[in-house]
């Protein structure tokens, strides 16, 4: 979708402030945050491309006044509710008021940590050949979904040159719809400053990013 | 998360309140502005300009062929035969709905709108929702305002991003025959004159 | 610049709500400060380019939070304190310092009655023939300044068609950053909606932008 979060290219933001020794945690609550995320998305079905469409479709305003971890809570929050995990009245009261259905995996107990502390991989066996080369010229396809994509509007409707095949690996489009991992060939896309800002761009510029072969159509 | 979004507006509302009232004193206080100025101002937009002045010039193409073609050719010199233009005013451009074509209009970058003939614009048309969603899905738009259009009806959106102001001529309702002028006004909504609805039928209620 | 302003095509905002019978003014602050606008701009301390400008710079969580007209009071504290109008330590106070600069004049009533009824026009003398015509194909610039411009994101990149010459207009991209009015002809151009939206965008509709020359090049 084209929200907030597709913020490549967009001014106003300010400047980069880098904290000294920033802890890993600011708060202890942010800790348990994301476990709390790790343990419900792996046991209770979220997987990852739906994960990161949650926080997307966070309001903008709120996405854009929430710290980071602000997001994560209001995202695990909004799709737990909205998958009737718990109750909208139980989150108010604090506490457990009525049965719900359990996860899909079930209880999420220690000897699920280990599995979840190693990141799963996303590749999957490829059923067909990739359609493009290394150094073919290809365009990155303008598509506007207002659901998840990873590809960046900054990115849309720009020629490029693929640098190199990166495997077959579960599509995100598709996956966070819950619509199948429907694997797809992922490539490295590289362009040039000025394909992507126009004249003015710094022509020691290359910006790369990795494409599905759904994002791509020869040139 | 309800009680707190009314929070904010509330407090929001007092520190406007505080801000805004700070601004006039040090303009007034500096000699920027004669006190009565201000209040004429809101005056004006508040109360004398509004979308009356843009159901008359629809009435008035409605009823009149000549002055419906000079609209279309140059809408600011038609328009300021009325009494109307001014500031934002200037550059004004008539936009012809027909069975065939539907016009909308937008400011995807601010507010931009014909203030001469339609007065200052409301909170929607300002808001996020259409400043995003009209260029890109004027259909749902319409959906969230009630309108169908045929599905083979062209959609114009046309986004202010200059100093021209559109305004959306739609198109006459059946049944008016002989009306006159003013009776036909009564019918033209603001809606209607930005592309996001249809005047009232002669059977409505007002 | 790319701000928080240029909504164009963004998702996530949720529907268009109107507000039955909503008044001109939700609160008397906001006829003051729509009210104050106006007179600065009579008094011509700025250009409303500039004033555009300052606005869509608010970073933009600012941007997104504010209300109409309470981005408008904020613009106008920004625009004084810019322009030597006003110290930061009035704005605090709500008052006039001593010592400070008297204005020349002050905008009277009977200007304000007047100014809603003369036309203040942008349109300016050609120096030079309009490059294009009407029916001419052109492209918008794949262009991203820092400073003002009034072609969206959106449309940038995209072949359109010049529906109508404008006229000779002074230039907003020149105009809000040095006073130079700098004037270009100024076009309508309307673009295809598959074209700005791919292959899924509604096949009826079509956009039109009013560009200056400068935004666009030939096919």
């Amino acid at each position: 979708m084209n929200g907030v979060h597709d913020m490549g290219g967009i001014d106003g933001f300010g400047k980069v402030e880098a904290e000294p020794n920033e802890p890993t945690f600011h708060e202890t609550w942010e800790g348990r945050v994301i476990a709390m995320v790790r343990a419900i998305g792996t046991n209770g079905g979220i997987n990852l491309d739906m994960q990161r469409f949650s926080r997307e479709i966070l309001p903008p305003q709120v996405y854009l006044t929430s710290s980071y971890y602000q997001k994560w809570f209001l995202a695990l929050e909004q799709s737990m509710i909205a998958r009737g995990m718990i109750g909208a009245d139980e989150v108010e009261a604090g506490h457990s008021l009525h049965e719900n259905p359990p996860l899909k995996r079930g209880t999420f107990t220690m000897k699920d940590v280990e599995r979840v502390t190693t990141r799963g991989s996303f590749r999957r066996e490829p059923r067909l050949a990739p359609a493009f080369a290394v150094g073919k010229r290809v365009r990155t396809k303008n598509i506007n979904p207002v659901t998840h994509t990873r590809l960046p509007r900054y990115a849309r409707g720009r020629s490029g040159t693929i640098e190199r095949i990166n495997g077959c690996h579960v599509f995100p489009d598709t996956n966070a719809r819950e619509q199948g991992e429907n694997p797809q060939w992922l490539y490295t896309v590289v362009f040039s400053g000025h394909d992507l800002w126009g004249d003015d761009a710094d022509p020691t510029l290359q910006v790369s990013i990795e494409a599905f072969e759904p994002y791509l159509e020869p040139v | 998360m309800e009680h707190d979004r009314h929070d904010d507006h509330a407090s929001e509302l007092s520190d406007m309140q505080l801000r805004t009232r700070a601004l006039e004193t040090i303009l007034l206080e500096k000699g920027y502005i004669e006190p009565a100025a201000i209040d004429v101002l809101i005056e004006t937009y508040e109360k004398k300009i509004g979308p009356r002045n843009g159901a008359q010039v629809v009435a008035k193409a409605w009823v009149d062929s000549k002055f419906r073609q000079w609209l279309f050719e140059d809408g600011t010199a038609a328009i300021a035969t009325l009494g109307f233009g001014g500031r934002s005013g200037n550059h004004l451009v008539a936009l012809e709905n027909t069975p065939a074509v539907h016009n909308m209009t937008v400011c995807t970058l601010c507010s931009c709108y014909p203030w001469a003939v339609l007065g200052l614009p409301p909170l929607w048309y300002k808001s996020a929702p259409y400043r995003s969603r009209a260029v890109a899905d004027p259909r749902g738009v319409l959906k969230d305002f009630g309108v169908d259009l045929p599905k083979d009806t062209e959609i114009r959106v046309w986004d202010s991003t200059a100093e021209l102001r559109y305004l959306v001529v739609p198109m006459r309702p059946a049944g008016t025959e002989g009306w006159s002028e003013e009776k036909l006004a009564d019918l033209v909504t603001r809606d209607s004159m930005i592309g996001t609805g249809f005047p009232k039928n002669p059977g409505d209620a007002s | 610049m790319n701000g928080a302003a240029d909504m164009g095509g963004m998702h996530g905002f949720g529907p268009v709500v109107p507000e039955k019978n909503e008044p001109v003014f939700h609160a008397d602050w906001e006829g003051h400060s729509f009210a104050l606008n106006m007179v600065t701009g009579v008094a011509n301390l700025w250009n409303i380019d500039a004033f555009r400008f300052k606005r869509e710079s608010l970073p933009p969580p600012e941007y997104l939070n504010l209300s109409y007209y309470g981005l408008w009071t904020r613009t106008l504290e920004l625009m004084m304190l810019e322009y030597g109008v006003a110290t930061p330590e009035e704005l605090k106070t709500g008052h006039a310092i001593a010592p400070f600069k008297k204005a020349e004049r002050a905008i009277t009533a009977a200007e304000c009655d007047n100014m809603v009824r003369c036309a203040r026009p942008f349109s300016r003398e050609a120096t030079e023939p309009a490059k294009f015509k009407a029916g001419d194909k052109v492209r918008a610039k794949n262009m991203h300044p820092r400073h003002h411009t009034r072609l969206p994101r959106y449309a940038r990149g995209h072949v359109g068609e010049v529906v109508r010459i404008v006229g000779c207009h002074v230039f907003p991209d020149s105009h809000a950053s040095n006073r130079d009015e700098d004037p270009h002809w100024l076009y309508t151009v309307r673009f295809d909606g598959r074209d700005l939206w791919g292959p899924d965008g509604d096949p009826t509709s079509t956009v039109s932008v009013d560009a200056w020359e400068p935004y666009l090049e030939k096919l």
